[in-house]
């Protein structure tokens, strides 16, 4: 099975995020770390690879900057990146980086596309979606459970009241939520070989899309202001000294709840 | 200006999200709804008491909604000239959105707060776990696609009627529609409903394990509060996932949040800021949740919480 697994490198959310007051767009440093949240979708395919001699090739497209983020999915075991990164890119909205993702990942020819939910840093959570819809195959999203099965991929998919059972012909993409497996991390082996491990990269002229198609003349969408919404007046902060536990009950009565 | 709003049917009713965009829809004029599901006629009365005056019913039966829906919206879209299509954050409303955009070339503006209509669409949505705001307007053609985050707007009847309700085809769409479901679980839940619970009692990773985790529902029990949890909680497999509250979970709006062992990531605080009076209880006094926090107290929650459980008892 040729497994592509969808991953984006993102600030670290360790650190507070700016945004360019120019551009509006997150302001990225040169290394930044793997979604945390991909790390499921990368151990889901590298579980379906070795169950059946597959491949698993990473696409992603950003500021690939020192490609800390996608080394560290490599050294889990991934075989090849695909990375498209190009100065016109930027700006690009979610519709823009599911066809550029869709195209690199039809020029490489695919069985599974895997993905997460939505990224850390820009949540829009549609991403996915399109993709599957430009590739024209079946998406089956929000993953806590993923089997291969003889026709195809069988999911447990959450629903707002528990969860159904999906299966589907293959080829199909899948979005997985955290949780869906437990990720393995990174052997001091996978490490030295992820700095061997092929990474192409690709312009988006490479995958034919001109530079009014992608970036912001791309974007059908255009931010006109960013405002800082008001963050909640400080409270009050008391160290616990045995009884603060009264200092609950005393609220719990001021808001009227007992 | 004509306004669509999606709606999918759960247990014989209108989603809680078509409900709350209807009732800002209907402030734009004409507003249609498309509803997937069965297809009963409490759900349409629902969906015309908040303002519906046509609802396009598709039922897809067994097969995966999101690729279908798409195509069936796509093309009333166009021959009805819808200018803006609103949606809920739910997975199926991002499945149908997200394979729409792509189907007819248009962007999908993702978390929003607010929209208005002047000319363009113009949406507000909140970026960087909810501290900053982003105004962003739609270019080029109709329609514009709008996801709004939990609880933007509150529902309200309106004084409409029952509404018309047209039957759609399933379109074909040959490979893309293939996926099928072949079993439905409910995950039945005790206590209040975490979405219109007054109180929350929420844990974090900060509880410790999933045996000590009884020192949040003998808390929620004694204020008939509903139970939420972070995803760091979800993750470790200690309570179900639909009890996550943030990004990636619910959005709650109680009048108190009390929240034990919650450090309070930026994923977290977009889920529960808007609650009326917040409460936290965290060892370590830099967690971000007491920046937003009515009454911090930094102690051991396994000293606190239990001390407050008993105190409420005795009352």
């Amino acid at each position: 099975m040729r497994i592509a697994v969808c991953v984006k490198q993102i600030p670290d959310p360790a650190t507070p995020y700016a945004l360019d007051p120019d551009t509006h767009r997150v302001v990225r440093p040169n290394d930044q770390v793997l979604d945390d949240t991909d790390r499921f979708g990368v151990e889901v395919g590298l579980q379906l690879a070795e169950g059946d001699d597959g491949s698993v090739t990473l696409f992603s497209m950003s500021p690939s900057g020192s490609l800390q983020g996608i080394r560290q999915a490599l050294a889990m075991g991934a075989d090849k990146a695909v990375i498209i990164d190009d100065e016109t890119l930027g700006g690009s909205d979610a519709l823009t980086t599911s066809r550029v993702l869709a195209a690199a990942i039809e020029r490489e020819g695919f069985d599974l596309v895997i993905a997460g939910t939505e990224s850390t840093d820009g949540y829009t959570g549609v991403v996915p979606q399109q993709i599957a819809e430009l590739l024209d195959v079946p998406s089956l999203t929000f993953a806590r459970k993923v089997d291969a099965t003889d026709a195809g991929i069988r999911v447990e998919q959450q629903t707002a009241g528990g969860y159904d059972v999906v299966e589907a012909p293959l080829p199909a993409l899948l979005s997985v939520t955290s949780g869906v497996v437990e990720p393995r991390y990174p052997t001091f082996k996978g490490i030295m070989q992820a700095k061997k491990k092929p990474i192409d990269k690709l312009t988006a002229e490479d995958l034919g899309f001109s530079a009014d198609q992608v970036g912001d003349s791309g974007a059908g969408q255009r931010i006109t202001s960013v405002i800082s919404v008001p963050a909640r007046e400080a409270g009050e902060i008391v160290e616990d000294d045995g009884e603060a536990y009264l200092k609950i009950v005393a609220l719990l009565e001021q808001a009227k709840v007992i | 200006m004509t306004t669509w709003v999606f709606s999918e049917e759960l247990d014989g009713h209108a989603s809680a999200s078509a409900l709350e965009l209807l009732t800002k829809a209907r402030s734009f004029g004409d507003t249609t709804v498309f509803h997937i599901g069965t297809g009963s006629d409490a759900a349409y009365a629902e969906l015309g008491s908040h303002g519906a005056t046509t609802v396009y019913h598709l039922a897809t039966g067994d097969r995966l909604p999101s690729a279908p829906a798409a195509a069936a919206l796509a093309v009333l879209a166009e021959e009805h000239g819808a200018d803006l299509i609103m949606f809920g954050m739910g997975n199926t409303d991002r499945d149908v959105a997200g394979r729409l955009s792509a189907r007819i070339g248009r962007p999908v503006l993702s978390n929003a707060i607010d929209v208005s209509v002047d000319g363009s669409v113009r949406v507000t949505s909140e970026i960087l776990g909810g501290t900053e705001a982003v105004i962003t307007e739609t270019t080029g053609a109709a329609p514009a696609l709008v996801l709004i985050r939990p609880k933007a707007f509150p529902a309200e009847a309106s004084d409409g009627g029952v509404p018309t309700v047209v039957s759609v085809s399933m379109p074909d769409v040959g490979h893309a529609g293939s996926a099928v479901i072949t079993e439905s679980h409910v995950e039945e839940s005790e206590g209040p409903d975490l979405e219109v619970a007054g109180i929350v009692v929420a844990g974090g990773r900060g509880v410790g394990s999933a045996e000590k985790w009884t020192v949040i529902e003998e808390l929620a029990l004694q204020l008939n509060a509903a139970v939420g949890a972070t995803r760091a909680v979800i993750d470790a497999g200690w309570v179900p996932s639909r009890l996550q509250v943030g990004q990636t979970g619910k959005t709650v709006k109680p009048a108190v949040y009390i929240s034990a062992g919650v450090s309070g990531a930026m994923q977290h605080l977009v889920g529960m800021k808007d609650s009326g009076t917040i409460i936290a209880v965290n060892k370590d006094a830099e967690a971000p949740i007491f920046a937003v926090a009515d009454l911090g107290i930094v102690g051991d929650l396994h000293q606190v919480i239990p001390k407050l459980t008993e105190a409420l008892k005795a009352r």
